[in-house]
């Protein structure tokens, strides 16, 4: 206890040693957030339930928090409909039939146009389909007819892909055409103001009902942005934290912890059991890593756990072992070795009570330095698009980011967000690492 | 993979200090020994490869299904074939199926094939690839492999050399400037290269190529090509600058830091002090005292970093589309092309393991604590 607290004052020397704990810190704290907050099963049918999950969200849209900078107003989404507010929604009977109108306000005051627009109705009727024509009233008062049909019981009028309407709007696509203001000339600029959508529906049942609601996709949405499939990127970000810890943790402690006692078996029994070690590392160092596990991503199975067990099993024989082994070489020769053996210690307990925990502590920078190496190596098998078909990681989002151009395309912040969170991790791990290395290991100190 | 060289210089030290034979026959016999080993590690891990690369043999059952598909659809647009009877058309099937098999040697089993094509590996017959073809059309595996070699050569020598030699340079004017801001900044910045050179690459590209406009995207060379040598290469150049700065990058800090340490380390030691009392000026300290004794590690570090040149960087190919080995052997492996695989690994371990062998030998030649060693011993 009191070595640890010594060591504990030899840590707070480094200040870069506090900011990386404090980022470690900050990454456990979110991911047992993400964990108690969306659950496992949750994030994942968020994450693979498809585009009718996410139907009000807009596609490729930045953070909301862009708005923040100075000189930046682009749209957020907006969602206004009838459910929920009756002062939107007036009914009139004409004997047999029934009028319904609905009126939902749409307040504009941004800079720039949406995204898209779309119109979503749900009916409830008995036999005949209802009649609908919906309305779009401009701040100036100018009247744009958007739909005049009948209508099944759920219907989704997508205004932005309405060729018709567009030529109608001089060219314009609906999500510009109708919040551009006329009296400019050349390149469209939004008018700011009040509009309406005025849906007139008539119904041939005194019983029947309807509801409206209408989606401005912004260009700007929630707190990470979303992608190519309307999904929003908080899902993979925040449960990327939890999975890239797990993975580079339990590959780091995995790999150093089965090394060394590999290594400690292979310096205690000596002849042909460390012979064979000595062999089969070699024999390790001729084959390539990452192929390896592209060969088993590709061909086997691309599940994040068996490719964890693989890395872990590659990693044993790493060319760790040689500095282990040399290590372990002057352990096996102190005298408290002896002195167990003398009162008739087994090799396991020599192994496991006193070579291993003597060791412990000089490998402690090394292990912490091992896992953001883990970290981006799951990235990069993401990015080689051989990431887990199911789990929403960060280096999933960089890849769907990458492989749908989003450097091209100029969606930034699609790559900047899970890059700055994998760098702030392995910042965060490499730069306790180094403070460890220098304050365990005897040559450094100083230096 | 460092520590290789070390292990080496520990056991040819043990050798060459056993009693009995002349320093010669203990340095020819340990050379023996080590490239017997060697060439055993070399059998096993391009077996192992064969073995994964047929993902032990069920790739021949993909190759077996593809060719009874093909002959299926072949008989099936033959207009003669439609009046034959059943039956007779399935013998015939299974004929071109037969004749087909054997023509590839899939008649045989898969452990013998395994053997042959560890046989093959060895003699460096790399064979024909099973579905790739060179860009001028060669199924041959080596002209496929030598074809994607210029260029990933021309990256990773131009990034590696660099950052070899302006690590080393740079760590030793450091370790003469110990303390001073810039050499806290780099220690600073060492942990950066935790992340690897892809990862750096993807913000290069989004700076230089997608805001600044001033570096293209990816690719070798624009398309088309340009005209004339001296065009061409300046374009080949210009698509050079952000893949390999990113390798540079990547690993630049923290190779400095780890280079300064190890020579301050060396010269902290007391005949590097006695030097410095007796008056010799730095530039002669560094080179007798410092240099000196840390050459064989230089020398080691610098061959890996050689050989290490082979391989490529699969994932940094990719990301700058890059026409090298890595993306070659990405695409072999999505293609189950187990020949290709097996080609590219058993060149790379051939390299690595002569380029041991050769360290070990150079140790045991000129460390002159080996060779003392030796001597004191046959004296």
């Amino acid at each position: 206890m009191n070595s640890v607290l010594k060591r504990w004052a030899e840590i707070r020397r480094y200040p870069s040693a506090i900011a990386g704990m404090m980022i470690i810190l900050a990454l456990v704290a979110l991911s047992v957030y993400t964990v108690f907050a969306i659950p496992y099963r949750q994030a994942i049918q968020l994450w693979r339930g498809g585009e009718n999950l996410w139907i009000e969200n807009p596609r490729n849209a930045a953070p909301a928090w862009f708005n923040l900078f100075p000189g930046i107003n682009l749209p957020t989404t907006m969602v206004i409909e009838s459910q929920g507010s009756p002062e939107r929604k007036a009914a009139l009977d004409l004997d047999g039939l029934k009028e319904v109108r609905i009126e939902l306000p749409v307040s504009f005051t941004f800079d720039g146009f949406p995204k898209e627009i779309s119109l979503f109705l749900s009916a409830r009727y008995q036999t005949a389909d209802p009649y609908i024509t919906a309305t779009w009233i401009t701040p100036d008062g100018r009247e744009i007819v958007l739909a005049d049909q009948s209508i099944k019981r759920e219907a989704s009028i997508r205004l932005s892909q309405d060729t018709r309407l567009e030529r109608r709007l001089r060219g314009l696509s609906a999500e510009i055409g109708l919040f551009a203001d006329p009296n400019r000339q050349g390149e469209p600029v939004p008018l700011k103001g009040e509009y309406r959508l005025v849906v007139d529906a008539l119904l041939f049942a005194p019983g029947d009902d309807l509801d409206a609601k209408l989606v401005v996709y912004g260009q700007l949405h929630g707190l990470a942005g979303t992608d190519h499939r309307r999904r929003d990127l908080t899902i993979p970000l925040l449960w990327g934290a939890p999975i890239a810890l797990a993975f580079g943790f339990l590959a780091a402690i995995g790999s150093t912890l089965s090394t060394m006692i590999i290594a400690a078996a292979g310096v205690w029994w000596g002849r042909w059991v460390d012979a064979l070690i000595q062999r089969i590392t070699e024999v390790n160092l001729i084959l390539p890593v990452l192929p390896i596990l592209i060969m088993v991503g590709t061909m086997y199975s691309r599940s994040i756990w068996v490719i964890l067990n693989v890395v872990i099993l590659l990693g044993i024989f790493s060319g760790g072992i040689k500095t282990y082994r040399a290590i372990f070489l002057q352990v096996k020769e102190s005298p408290y070795i002896e002195a167990a053996r003398a009162y008739g210690a087994s090799s396991l307990r020599i192994i496991f009570r006193y070579m291993i925990p003597r060791v412990a502590p000089i490998l402690v920078p090394q292990f912490v330095a091992l896992i953001p190496s883990y970290v981006f190596l799951e990235a990069t098998l993401a990015v080689l698009g051989l990431g887990d078909p199911i789990l929403p990681t960060w280096g999933k989002v960089l890849d769907d980011a990458y492989t749908n151009g989003a450097i091209y395309r100029g969606y930034f912040y699609w790559v900047l967000l899970p890059s700055a969170l994998l760098i702030t991790t392995g910042l965060g791990f490499s730069m306790v690492g180094f403070a460890l290395d220098r304050i365990f290991n005897p040559r450094l100190r100083g230096l | 993979m460092a520590k290789a060289g070390t292990f080496g210089d520990r056991q040819a030290r043990r050798l060459v200090r056993s009693r009995g034979a002349s320093t010669g026959m203990r340095i020819l016999k340990y050379t023996l020994s080590r490239a017997l080993a060697l060439l055993a590690t070399v059998v096993v891990g391009v077996y192992l490869t064969v073995l994964i690369a047929n993902m032990g043999g069920h790739v021949d059952e993909i190759r077996r299904s593809a060719i009874r598909e093909q002959a299926a659809l072949t008989l099936q647009l033959n207009q003669e074939a439609r009046l034959l009877s059943a039956e007779e058309r399935n013998q015939i099937l299974n004929e071109l199926i037969a004749v087909e098999e054997r023509r590839l040697g899939l008649d045989q089993p898969f452990v013998v094939r395994s053997f042959r094509a560890l046989w093959q590996a060895l003699t460096l017959d790399l064979g024909r690839a099973y579905y790739m073809t060179s860009d001028s059309g060669s199924r041959q595996v080596r002209l496929i492999i030598l074809e994607r070699l210029a260029p990933t050569l021309l990256l990773f020598a131009t990034a590696e050399l660099l950052l070899f030699f302006l690590s080393v340079l740079i760590a030793l004017f450091l370790s003469r400037r110990y303390g001073s801001w810039l050499d806290r900044l780099i220690v600073a910045l060492a942990p950066t290269s935790a992340a690897p050179s892809w990862f750096y690459g993807v913000f290069l590209i989004l700076i230089f190529a997608a805001i600044l406009r001033w570096f293209p995207f990816g690719g070798m060379v624009q398309t088309p090509p340009p005209q004339g040598t001296l065009p061409y290469a300046l374009s080949v150049l210009k698509h050079l600058v952000l893949p390999a700065s990113s390798i540079v990058i990547s690993a630049i800090f923290y190779s400095i830091y780890s280079w300064r340490t190890f020579f301050l380390i060396y010269s902290s030691e007391d005949y590097v002090e006695m030097a410095k009392a007796k008056g010799l000026t730095s530039a002669a300290i560094e080179r007798r005292y410092i240099l000196r004794p840390t050459l064989p590690t230089i020398i080691t570090s610098f061959a890996l970093t050689i050989i290490s040149l082979w391989t490529g960087s699969i994932v940094l190919e990719r990301v700058f589309n890059w026409p090298g080995l890595g993306q070659l052997i990405y695409r072999a492996i999505g293609s189950f092309d187990a020949p290709v695989i097996v080609g590219s690994v058993v060149v790379y371990a051939y390299l690595l393991a002569l380029t041991v062998f050769v360290l070990d030998i150079v140790y045991a030649i000129i460390d002159p604590r080996v060779k003392v060693g030796a001597e004191g011993q046959t004296s």
